[in-house]
This record gives structure tokens, C-alpha cells and sequence, in this order.
């Protein structure tokens, strides 16, 4: 008896019951995502973004005033293991030796996805800057001119466009498949694929943990049948702590990821296949 | 038994009390679903497979095991972006 009580406890609670105005509603997506201008033109996303690339810049700044030649400790320390990183597990897995002097732009580029992703799991600020199509659109577009650039530079104009249109030891007569397919995933779905996996990542996080905290509000804080949905909105609780730590492993992985392809993209652009 | 027709009854009078508009953004949100739905299963798969041969290839050789987790990454984001792609659907047709 208990049971399907409480069963249409829930079911009202979830199905939004049209006309008594409560219930479980989602609310609509511009109230989640769009925040209002504290001064003109300057909202929360941008402050979190311009304070992720202050806290790097302070961060490598302050490391590279510690005295090089004692042990790391502290900043110079976490500086150090992030360069290490950057050279050991992405350049060289991608790029090889050749590849080094890349270090600053993907260090620059890991630091700062990194510290825009970050706050979508920090409390009272929950809202990770790159959940907006700015910030990734503009390093998509940041990355498609570089290796375009570094690709015409290392082959010239024509050889970085032979190699890409017409990859080499294909059969003659797939160019006709091969050249406009190279043509549209080299310089389209590149820069598209790389902004909108990084922005859809972390857009679907953000909103997950939105539904769960809503849901474990509006159960914990429910009016009636209190007895029995304040025990099931642990259930939902719970899981928001689990994503929540999840989301710091696809915080990391989204920086990493999107890193790697840029460095994979120039490595191809520099060094083309024989 | 007696649940279920409470339960009818409750999703009958929501459908009833909707407007012309609402039903029409109730129907496309039963899309957005299906359409996210649909787009996860092939990457599902393929993620599986690669973290399923990445991890076979890891324990034939764990020498080049640095390799291969980047190697696998790469696979990773590249079959992701499908169901990604799949999710900014979702998004345009619920919220758009």
C-alpha cells in the first residue's frame, strides 16, 4: 500500500502537473548558461576565463623566479611535473625530439583549458567557462591557422596542399574519393571537431550535475510524504558527488585530448607521410 | 493496479491542460531523445572495442604502453565527437 503511494508520490512529483505550479521542471537552458553582464560585455564566464589565464600566467611566472639549480619544491615543483607532462606524454608520443620547441604554445593551451574546465566543479562557482562555444570555437579557429601555417611553412604552399589533397600511395583513380573527403576533414571538420568535442563535453557535465542537484533539492525539500522522498533524494545525492569527481577526471581528459590533437595536427603538418 | 490508473490519470489531465505549443515541445524533446539515443550506440561500441584492444595490446607488450594510451586517446576523441555530435543535436532540438 505503502509502495504505490509511493510510487504516485513520485510520479507527481516528476510529471510537472500542470496548472498546481510545483513539481520537478527543468528549467530552460538560458537561465543555466547565460548569465548577466556585471559590468557591459564582462559576465561570469569571461571573468572565469580572464582568472584561469591569470592564474597560469602567476603560476609559471612565480615558478620561473624560484632558484633553478635547489630541489623544486612548491610552485616550481607543480610547474615542473606540468611541463615534464606536457613534453614527455604528449610531444613525444606525438611529435618526437623535432617537436620541443612546440612546448610553450601547448603548455599555454593545456594550462588554460584546463583552468576554464576546472570550475564547473568548484562549489559556489560551478560553471566551467569552456560549457560556452567562445572559448573552444577560438582555439579551434587558433589551432586551424597554426597548423595551416606550420604546414606552409615546412612544405610551401603547394607541397602542404599536394600532401593533404593528394596523400601519397593512394591508388590514382581513388583521388577522385580520397581528395574531397581529405579536403573536407582536414580543413572543416578539423577545427569543428575539435571546438564541439570539448564544448559538448563539458555542456553535457555541467547539465548533468544541474538535473541531479535540481533533483535532490526538489526531493529533499519536498512538502508532502517527507518521510519517504528524503531517503530516495540520497540516491541522486550521491551520484552528484560521483559525477562531480567525474568531473574532474573529464576536466583533465578534455585538456589533454584536445592538446594531443593539436600537437598531432602539427606533427602532420610539419612532418608529411612519404 | 490502482497506481497505474492514478498514474494514467495524472499523464491524461497533463496532456489534456497543454497547449497546442507545449505538445509540440513535448514531442520534440520524445525526439531529442530518441536522436541521442540513436547516436550513442555506434560510438558505445567503438569506444568499447578500442579500450578493449588497447588494453589486450598493453598487456602483450606494457613496454609500449605509453604509446598505445595515446594512440588510444586519439581513437577515443575521434569516435566521442560522433555522440557528441549526436548530444548538440539533443540541445538544439529540446532548448532551440
Amino acid at each position: 500500500m505503502f509502495s504505490t503511494q509511493l510510487a504516485i508520490q513520485v510520479v507527481e512529483k516528476l510529471v510537472p502537473a500542470a496548472g498546481e505550479g510545483r513539481g520537478f521542471s527543468f528549467p530552460p537552458i538560458n537561465t543555466i548558461l547565460r548569465w548577466k553582464d556585471v559590468v557591459p560585455g564582462i559576465n561570469k564566464v569571461v571573468i572565469i576565463a580572464i582568472l584561469s589565464a591569470l592564474i597560469g600566467t602567476v603560476l609559471f611566472l612565480v615558478a620561473s623566479m624560484k632558484d633553478a639549480r635547489k630541489a623544486p619544491k612548491g610552485a616550481r615543483n607543480l610547474a615542473e611535473i606540468i611541463v615534464e607532462f606536457i613534453e614527455k606524454n604528449i610531444i613525444m608520443e606525438t611529435m618526437g625530439k623535432s617537436g620541443m620547441g612546440w612546448t610553450p604554445f601547448l603548455l599555454t593551451m593545456f594550462v588554460f583549458i584546463y583552468l576554464c574546465n576546472l570550475p564547473g566543479i568548484i562549489p559556489f562557482i560551478q560553471m566551467p567557462a569552456t560549457a560556452r562555444m567562445g572559448i573552444p570555437a577560438f582555439m579551434a579557429l587558433l589551432v586551424w591557422v597554426v597548423f595551416n601555417a606550420t604546414g606552409i611553412k615546412h612544405q610551401g604552399l603547394f607541397g602542404y596542399f599536394k600532401n593533404v589533397l593528394f596523400p601519397p600511395g593512394v591508388p590514382k583513380a581513388l583521388y577522385i574519393l580520397v581528395t574531397p573527403i581529405e579536403l573536407i576533414s582536414t580543413l572543416v571538420v578539423r577545427p569543428f571537431s575539435l571546438a564541439v568535442r570539448l564544448f559538448a563535453n563539458m555542456l553535457a557535465g555541467h547539465l548533468l550535475l544541474v538535473i541531479f542537484a535540481l533533483l535532490s533539492q526538489s526531493l529533499i525539500q519536498a512538502e508532502t510524504m517527507r518521510v519517504f522522498l528524503i531517503p530516495i533524494g540520497v540516491l541522486p545525492f550521491g551520484l552528484l558527488i560521483f559525477l562531480t569527481a567525474f568531473e574532474i577526471l573529464v576536466a583533465f581528459l578534455q585538456a589533454y585530448i584536445f592538446t594531443v590533437l593539436t600537437a598531432v595536427y602539427i606533427g602532420g603538418a610539419t612532418h608529411p607521410e612519404h | 493496479m490502482e497506481a497505474l490508473t492514478r498514474i494514467a490519470h495524472v499523464s491524461a489531465r497533463v496532456a489534456a491542460e497543454l497547449t497546442p505549443a507545449e505538445l509540440k515541445a513535448n514531442s520534440a524533446a520524445q525526439m531529442a531523445g530518441l536522436a541521442y539515443g540513436l547516436a550513442a550506440i555506434g560510438p558505445g561500441i567503438g569506444i568499447g572495442m578500442i579500450f578493449g584492444k588497447a588494453i589486450e595490446a598493453m598487456a602483450r607488450q606494457p613496454e609500449s604502453a605509453g604509446m598505445v594510451r595515446t594512440t588510444m586517446f586519439l581513437g577515443v576523441a575521434f569516435t566521442e565527437a560522433l555522440a557528441l555530435i549526436g548530444f548538440v543535436a539533443f540541445i538544439l532540438l529540446k532548448f532551440a
